[in-house]
């Protein structure tokens, strides 16, 4: 028989079902939060399985078949992605870093203000009406498609990714490294190209490749501004073909073997924009400069 | 440094579209997947006989038609004669030649892909949503032989500017009041129920996946994917299931002067299918606009010539009806006329 | 310096074309534009509400599917682990969730997540559309969690530690302090992050063009087909034949630029109103 007052004290009934209810939080936590990752898992799963089944020379080297013929490759499609990057980034760069450069320096004005909005609107502006814009601008005047005016769309995405990067990583640099340079009799100018640049030369590819990461797999602006083209070409005063269009238009048409050549197109597309994801983070992390 | 590799960049680049010019003879086309299956084949093979690359994009009719009057492509193609209205918007005149037949046509997913016989009615009906379920009576009593399920009927229709839509609407505003009154003819409609499909692909698509889908779709759309699609009552009382032999009877029209006032459906031929249409290639008529150089302009028309004669031989393993005789000259005439600064561009 | 002010020149010239080029439709369609329901290119009457409704349906939908899973990780990140393997592993992940492009989020929609509400709406009784308002907000869902997930993320950090303190101390469970107190301190700048969400969520074009079923019908059945803003747009620009289908059509983007931009400027201030006490 147990003798009152050497029994070991009992855990008030109410506080035991809140230590329950804190566990079940937890587990509940966790549950929501690996839910949240499935979506990646999927996508990894399905477009690895599927997608590398696909690739072979002839998925890499050849141009799609007419319609419902099985075999055909994207050829077109891989060579016009990156002829879009290219284009975008030549335009993109030197506006988006001289932008960054000039919120770093004055983005406290009254002037660096709007400007910030502005680069921050530009930020939020969903990718179609972009394209809309860039057909008014470009492909109407010009009378017909062209990876100009897709690769012009696909700028006015990269900008402002860009210019915000570029401000975060010239911030970065320590105020005394201008200030040297400057007290040595070096042009303001010179500065900015011979020593901030340089030194934040890491941060701003960082931020580039981020912004050709996102801009790879843009699709919308694309519809109607580069158009597509089932022939390989490397002129920009024409239409082309691009990756993320051909996933759209073959992943939505019935026809299995075209399907197929979307889940390979999907696959490369992946493996180009997760690299550059990772790679940015390896850079951003080994190369960080030490002051 | 980072400005001379972008100095270099740029020379590539410009460099690159130099090389473009050089190249051999390239075409834009752009309109209707009703016929795209055609087209795309009829590009590939000239291609490999003469050389001239086409980039057709199949973005529907109504893509077609914008994209000419933007002067975006040097071809539309429509499976509807544009209408006098939208015309008066083209900058410059434009003419229409007709490339071949087809037929549009009802498929649907329901197990055991039966083949179901309907009638005008039923057709309208379903599209108005009135018909909700498989196993409605109606259609019950027309197929006493097949099982058909208590599943709810999916319409699936287009959500693009779509000739194939023109055509159907057109043959549904002849067999029911209700559906002219209610929606009317055109390439992007009012649906009343239902789900949109791009192109011609996104229809079929959509069908395929859906449990008790029903959409129209061209004939060939249904044969490349194993759909069944059904007989449909033409205007003699039988019941027409849509083939090369029915589209070419329904073709057999008496033609009009003006080949594009010639409408298909509802067809009075005895065998012929419903639903049939021929299909369109718009260009302008005088081609000596925006500095298009002449040689561009002669390939494109013997492109097309190619197209109505020799190339008609694959239109009937795609399930396409040949232009008939008539048709053709109609045709000829229509490519005679088109100048390059006055002068005819075919002899 | 002219390059920053080069970029807002841009942002002008942009809203201004925008305008321009919709003039025709602005006039033609008046007032109704905002609040009528029809969309027939046949009568040329062209109203934008059933777009709208749908973007906000598909948005909201989505908004409330990422709040919940994104304050998971963020509680997850923020509270429970901060550092460590397990917690980079699901940075990286999140991270990379953030930079799948658009068109391959409506792939595998069309390919596992159609299906998969297919499965749900025969069970329910429903009609097996499988495309439709829910599955598009689901995938939008996954899409916009990244960005409210890294804030939220942030925000709950923010929070003071001597605050949590005083709780434990007072014999709050670690789960108590962050539903009593973490959570509630970090609201504004969790609302911050929804906004901002919503402001992704509402522009995003592909993936919701693939499997929202294309039906220009007014319509709140969210188990149903719709059709947003983006994705009409999306479908019927390349073909919009007469000027005022296409300055309508430009008019929508109009209204989307104007819509986002807002509630990304909303989102914008109250973060950094959290962020800055």
């Amino acid at each position: 028989m147990r003798r009152s007052g050497a029994s070991p004290p009992r855990i008030d009934s109410g506080v035991a079902a809140r230590v329950r209810g804190d566990f079940a939080f937890r587990g509940l936590v966790l549950v929501l939060s690996l839910i949240a990752t499935i979506p990646l898992l999927l996508i990894l799963a399905f477009i690895i399985v599927r997608g590398a089944s696909s690739i072979n020379w002839q998925f890499i080297t050849e141009l799609p078949k007419p319609m419902g013929e099985p075999g055909g490759g994207i050829s077109n499609a891989i060579v016009g992605t990156l002829l879009l990057v290219v284009i975008a980034t030549v335009v993109s760069v030197p506006l988006g870093v001289i932008a960054g450069i000039f919120l770093s320096e004055r983005g406290k004005s009254r002037l660096g203000s709007v400007v910030r909005i502005s680069v921050e609107t530009l930020m939020g502006i969903p990718s179609i009406v972009l394209g809309i814009v860039a057909y008014v601008w470009i492909v109407r005047p010009m009378g017909h498609f062209s990876a100009l005016s897709g690769g012009l769309s696909l700028a006015m995405i990269m900008l402002p990714v860009i210019t915000l990067s570029t401000e975060e990583t010239l911030l970065m640099i320590p105020v005394t490294l201008r200030e040297a340079a400057l007290a040595l009799g070096v042009s303001y100018p010179r500065t900015i190209m011979r020593v901030i640049l340089p030194a934040g030369m890491s941060g701003i590819i960082t931020g580039v490749l981020l912004a050709v990461a996102r801009s790879a797999g843009e699709t919308a602006p694309l519809l109607f501004t580069a158009f597509g083209n089932p022939f390989m070409t490397v002129n920009i005063f024409k239409p082309m073909a691009s990756l993320p269009q051909t996933i759209f238009n073959y992943a939505t048409s019935p026809y299995p073997e075209w399907q197929s050549l979307a889940w390979g197109a999907a696959f490369v597309l992946l493996v180009i924009v997760l690299t550059l994801n990772v790679v940015t983070k390896l850079v951003t992390s080994r190369w960080k400069i030490q002051f | 440094m980072k400005l001379s590799r972008i100095a270099v960049l740029a020379l590539v680049l410009c460099a690159a579209a130099a090389l473009g010019f050089g190249q051999s003879i390239e075409l834009v086309g752009a309109g209707a997947t009703f016929p795209a299956p055609f087209y795309t084949k009829l590009f590939d093979e000239y291609n490999k006989q003469f050389g001239v690359k086409v980039n057709y994009q199949a973005i529907g009719s109504g893509g077609g038609q914008t994209q000419l009057k933007n002067k975006t492509v040097d071809f539309g193609a429509s499976d509807v004669v544009v209408t006098d209205e939208n015309a008066k918007s083209f900058p410059m005149p434009f003419l229409s030649i007709p490339m071949v037949a087809g037929s549009v046509v009802i498929t649907y997913n329901l197990p055991g892909s039966p083949e179901l016989k309907l009638t005008p009615d039923i057709v309208a009906d379903i599209f108005l949503g009135t018909i909700k379920k498989w196993n409605d009576g109606r259609i019950v009593a027309l197929n006493p032989s097949v099982k058909l399920p208590n599943t709810a009927m999916t319409v699936v229709h287009r959500s693009d500017g779509s000739g194939t839509t023109a055509v159907f609407s057109d043959y549904l505003a002849k067999v029911s009041a209700d559906w002219k009154t209610r929606v009317g003819v055109g390439q992007s409609l009012n649906w009343p129920v239902g789900v949109g499909g791009k192109g011609n692909p996104g229809v079929a698509g959509l069908v395929k996946q859906l449990p008790g889908g029903v959409g129209y779709v061209e004939l060939i759309y249904a044969l490349q994917n194993n759909m069944p699609y059904a007989l449909l009552k033409n205007k003699s009382g039988a019941f027409i299931k849509a083939s090369l032999a029915s589209t070419s009877e329904a073709a057999n029209v008496t033609i009009p002067v003006d080949v594009t006032k010639v409408s298909l459906t509802d067809s009075d031929a005895a065998a012929g299918y419903p639903i049939s249409t021929f299909t369109w290639l718009l260009v302008y008529a005088e081609q000596n606009y925006d500095n298009r150089p002449k040689a561009k302009v002669e390939a494109m028309m013997k492109m097309i010539w190619w197209m109505t004669h020799e190339g008609q031989q694959y239109a009937e393993v795609l399930s396409y009806a040949k232009l008939p005789k008539a048709v053709v000259d109609k045709a000829e005439a229509i490519l005679r006329a088109v100048t390059y600064g006055g002068a005819p561009v075919l002899k | 310096m002219l390059g920053g002010i080069a970029v807002s020149v841009l942002l002008i010239a942009i809203f201004f074309s925008l305008l321009l080029s919709s003039r025709s439709a602005l006039v033609a369609n008046g007032f109704r534009f905002l609040t009528g329901a029809t969309w027939d290119p046949v009568t040329d009457t062209f109203q934008s509400l059933p777009f709208v409704i749908g973007t906000l349906l598909t948005s909201l939908v989505a908004l409330v599917i990422a709040t919940v899973l994104s304050l998971a990780l963020g509680v997850l990140m923020g509270e429970y682990f901060r550092s460590g393997l397990f917690a980079g592993i699901m940075r990286t992940a999140v991270e990379l969730l953030a930079g799948i492009p658009s068109v391959v989020y409506g792939f595998i929609g069309l390919f596992f997540f159609v299906p998969a509400v297919r499965v749900i709406q025969t069970a329910i009784g429903a009609p097996p559309y499988g495309v439709g308002i829910f599955t598009s907000a689901l995938l939008l869902a996954f899409m916009i969690l990244p960005y409210s997930a890294s804030i939220g993320r942030e925000m709950i950090s923010l929070v003071p530690a001597d605050l949590k303190e005083a709780a434990l101390s007072l014999g709050a469970t670690p789960s108590e302090t962050i539903w009593k107190v973490t959570l509630p301190y970090a609201r504004s700048g969790i609302l911050g992050g929804v906004l901002l969400s919503l402001g992704r969520a509402l522009g995003e074009t592909m993936a919701v063009t693939m499997v929202i079923g294309n039906s220009n019908s007014l319509t709140f059945d969210i188990l149903g087909p719709g059709n947003t803003m983006a994705s009409v747009i999306a479908n019927e620009f390349s073909e919009a034949s007469s000027n005022v289908y296409l300055g309508s059509l430009i008019e929508i983007a109009l209204l989307l630029f104007v819509i986002s931009t807002l509630i990304n400027i909303a989102g914008k201030i109250v973060v950094n109103r959290m962020a800055a006490v």
